[in-house]
């Protein structure tokens, strides 16, 4: 049987994707460089990331301030080494980005400008007016058209690592279109499928972040670490979910309760607007909670206030928000504020990867989303996650160029066979089963609002408990799933079977870590369990995936260069 | 009071099945004033008939995957709101001029080759080191191309393009705004490599002024102008030695 064979097999084409492709080509001009993914990649999720990339740039900046306020933000749960490393590189990013023509918003003297962001100490956002996602990403989208080393593999779904002799040799994957598997084999795989927003009902997530790669990894035998790290935005609009940018904030907004209070003076007075984001979404669910939210009718709300800022500044650095509130909300952002609430957004938890990437398998590794290298801890800061993308995008593809240049070349015969038993499970399992009676999209619903009840901004044993049993019973009812569609062609419905698959492993691998982490540390704020317990809990969860749904959960320090841990206070 | 209801016919089709494409109807809750057209098929897909098959994401104007013929018009299916149908029925077809490969979703293979064709990145004689730090870039000089680099690739403009439905030779709307996005840009010198590409692109000559493409634009560019600047660029190319800018 024939086979695609590669250096560099790239799973995702996202930023941390893409970028990955293009450092493997440019560390070697020799290797073969394979990118895969669900979508085209200019569709990826990385396309909504509206505020910026954070990267020193001024001099009256220093690492020294990015690394601790990434460290604090973290709730001092991210790998000092890690953050250390990092803040060095994301400047270098940012210029080579806009070496690329990444339209980077400019200072009056032409170089690129900067804007503050919620925990961040001083000005080092960079930014292409609010829509830096979308421009980031179609830049390196289009400078990776390029590079003739690499092949694209658009609108191809994985959904097997292939594993030989604990070693990752490449992946299945369904071709959408035509409904076929094929090996697509490597002497590298790098996964970078991004988050896994999907689980919840009410996210900034776009339909295809759905956890994918960190269940790929999960069932090869990698550890998901942090996964109950789960990050909630303070700003989306109700109903939509969508993202309205901390950028808001950080060029001046005001959030306000129903009293037109800027309540934020009472949990982090020193910052206000620009506190992180942790912090802020369990501020405004204890005001709703205290009864200072607006009511309408899609849930409670506070306003985000920008009039005073002017018609100028806001068409200028914040027109997509201008657009978005006329598209979607029919207002006028100049003119009336902006309702919003918390939303999930990222995930700081995911495969458990170094700082170039790698995983416990030999020739795996992850980067971006999907990934946890140990940057964000416990609570990620707006605009670390682009320049993240960059960072360990760009350090995972030039290690897996590195090891693919010495790697031993993958055989064949193995490769055939796991081929077959792949196609046979999903054939078997999904498309020939003609006698099962759940809807797909029942049982997504039913996912995604228990995790918004037991898994949201605060948390309990009890709603964990309940959260637990209930993705035991979401799991079996999953084997009776019914597939309606039976065309090979472009067949959506297999996928969403496949993706559910994934979502309710990912799901369960956050339920039980946040069960077990009895403490509050960054995101995960347990209300049976307020305090942060560095004594316990000063250390990585790390969740393997077992025969039954509960995984075996093991931890590992973080690692502490020159930040002692302190309270957390803004 | 009785339940609002919309009747939404959605093109079906199976090339393993169908020799034609087909419309189906169904008509489903419409629940809430905030509903798009893509939340109806969804509504479709989740509760009433799951082989419904087309694209979407970020359901916020920006990943560009759900274009698709709404009441004859291409439109992004994430802000086509419902409210500004009904009661009337709501027909959803997959975006014209291009081959259908299921129910809703477009062959884009042909627009994928073409950007590749126009070179989409920043060409120049000599790259300068990342150590020299960033080329300095005005707002002026960024308000040159910026219209042109707000493109999602949505392929709204090909879809309402009278020219690329006659001649799918011709490079068409959006690759043509990108080639100009990069022209435009003051880092940019790689003007001389893509004007043969845009000078034989078939059909540039046939596009009129009437502009379709930048009407059904939903990200306000004018890729119609474009592509009359780019009728000037690639004659003066035979008429006058093209300056510093090569």
């Amino acid at each position: 049987m024939d086979f695609e064979s590669y250096d560099v097999l790239v799973v995702g084409g996202g930023l941390a994707g893409l970028r990955a492709a293009i450092a493997a080509v440019e560390a070697n001009p020799r290797v073969k460089v394979g990118l895969v993914s669900k979508v085209y990649p200019m569709r990826s999720h990385t396309v909504s990331a509206e505020g910026g990339a954070a990267a020193v740039m001024r001099p009256e900046d220093s690492y020294q301030t990015h690394a601790f306020d990434t460290i604090k933000g973290s709730d001092y749960l991210a790998d000092q080494d890690v953050v250390e490393a990092f803040v060095r590189e994301a400047p270098l990013e940012i210029i080579q980005m806009e070496h690329w023509g990444c339209p980077w918003s400019r200072d009056p003297d032409g170089k690129i400008s900067v804007r503050p962001f919620g925990g961040m100490t001083t000005w080092r956002t960079c930014f292409a007016a609010d829509k830096s996602g979308f421009h980031m990403l179609h830049t390196v989208f289009q400078t990776s058209l390029k590079y003739p080393q690499i092949t694209r593999h658009d609108e191809a779904f994985v959904t097997k690592l292939l594993i030989e002799d604990s070693r990752c040799v490449g992946v299945v994957a369904l071709d959408i279109r035509t409904g076929r598997f094929d090996a697509i084999t490597a002497k590298t795989t790098i996964l970078a499928t991004g988050g896994l927003g999907r689980v919840y009902a009410f996210s900034t997530n776009g339909n295809i972040c759905t956890g994918d790669g960190m269940a790929l990894a999960y069932r090869a035998g990698v550890g998901l670490k942090d996964m109950e790290m789960v990050q909630f935005h303070p700003t989306g609009l109700p109903f939509t979910g969508i993202l309205i940018t901390e950028a808001v904030r950080g060029e001046g907004g005001y959030l306000l309760n129903n009293g037109g209070e800027r309540f934020l003076k009472r949990y982090v007075p020193n910052k206000m607007e620009l506190g992180p984001r942790d912090i802020i979404s369990r501020a405004m669910i204890t005001e709703f909670e205290e009864g200072r939210g607006f009511e309408g009718p899609h849930g409670k709300y506070m306003h985000l206030d920008v009039r005073h800022l002017g018609e100028a500044v806001i068409d200028r650095k914040l027109p997509f928000m201008r657009e978005l509130g006329r598209e979607f909300v029919g207002i006028d952002i100049v003119k009336d504020p902006i309702p919003v609430r918390p939303v999930q957004h990222y995930m700081m938890g995911g495969v458990d990867a170094d700082i170039s990437g790698e995983t416990p398998i030999l020739g795996l590794y992850a980067a971006g989303e999907c990934a946890n290298v140990g940057l964000n801890g416990g609570n990620r800061l707006g605009s670390n996650s682009l320049s993240e993308c960059l960072v360990f995008g760009a350090a995972a593809g030039r290690a897996a160029a590195h090891y693919a240049s010495s790697a031993k070349p993958v055989t064949a015969n193995p490769v055939d066979a796991m081929l077959w038993d792949e196609a046979h499970r999903v054939e078997t399992e999904y498309l020939e089963k003609k006698s099962g009676n759940e809807r797909i999209a029942v049982i997504r619903e039913e996912m995604q609002k228990e995790m918004d009840d037991g898994a949201g901004v605060f948390r309990t044993r009890e709603g964990l408990s309940k959260l637990v049993r209930n993705l035991g019973g979401l799991r079996e009812r999953f084997e009776k799933v019914k597939i309606e569609d039976s065309s090979r062609t472009f067949n959506t419905e297999i996928l969403a079977a496949l993706e559910l698959d994934f979502m309710l492993e990912v799901s369960s691998a956050v339920a039980f870590s946040a069960l077990a982490r009895e403490e509050s540390r960054g995101a995960h704020a347990r209300r049976d369990f307020p305090e942060r317990d560095d004594a316990k809990f000063l250390k990585h969860t790390l969740a393997f995936h077992t025969k039954t749904l509960a995984p075996r959960l093991e931890y590992r320090d973080v690692t502490i260069t020159n930040f002692k841990p302190q309270a957390r206070t803004y | 009071m009785p339940e609002k209801r919309i009747s939404i016919h959605a093109t079906r089709y199976d090339p393993e099945h169908d020799k034609e494409p087909r419309l189906q109807t169904y008509d489903i809750p419409f629940s809430d004033e905030s509903m798009v057209v893509l939340d109806a098929l969804n509504y479709i897909k989740s509760h009433v008939d799951g082989s419904l098959s087309y694209r979407w994401s970020c359901r916020m104007g920006i990943c560009g995957s759900c274009g698709m013929m709404v009441n004859g018009t291409p439109k992004l299916t994430c802000s086509a709101f419902l409210r500004d149908y009904w009661p009337r029925a709501v027909v959803v077809q997959p975006l014209n001029n291009f081959p259908l490969i299921r129910d809703l979703v477009i062959d884009m293979d042909d627009f994928m080759h073409k950007l590749k064709s126009i070179k989409p990145w920043i060409i120049r004689k000599q790259e300068i080191p990342l150590g020299a730090g960033e080329h300095r870039q005005t707002s002026d000089q960024i308000d040159e191309f910026r219209q042109f680099s707000e493109c999602i690739n949505c392929m709204l403009c090909y879809a309402a393009c009278p020219v690329y439905g006659l001649n799918n030779e011709f490079l068409g709307p959006a690759a043509t705004a990108l080639a100009r996005r990069y022209n435009l840009d003051s880092r940019d010198e790689g003007l001389k490599q893509r004007l043969p590409v845009l000078a034989e692109s078939e059909g540039v000559w046939e596009c009129s002024f009437v502009g379709e493409c930048s009407v059904v634009c939903p990200k306000g560019v004018d890729p119609a102008k474009a592509i009359q600047q780019t009728k000037l660029d690639t004659t003066m190319r035979f008429v006058l030695p093209y300056g510093n800018r090569e």
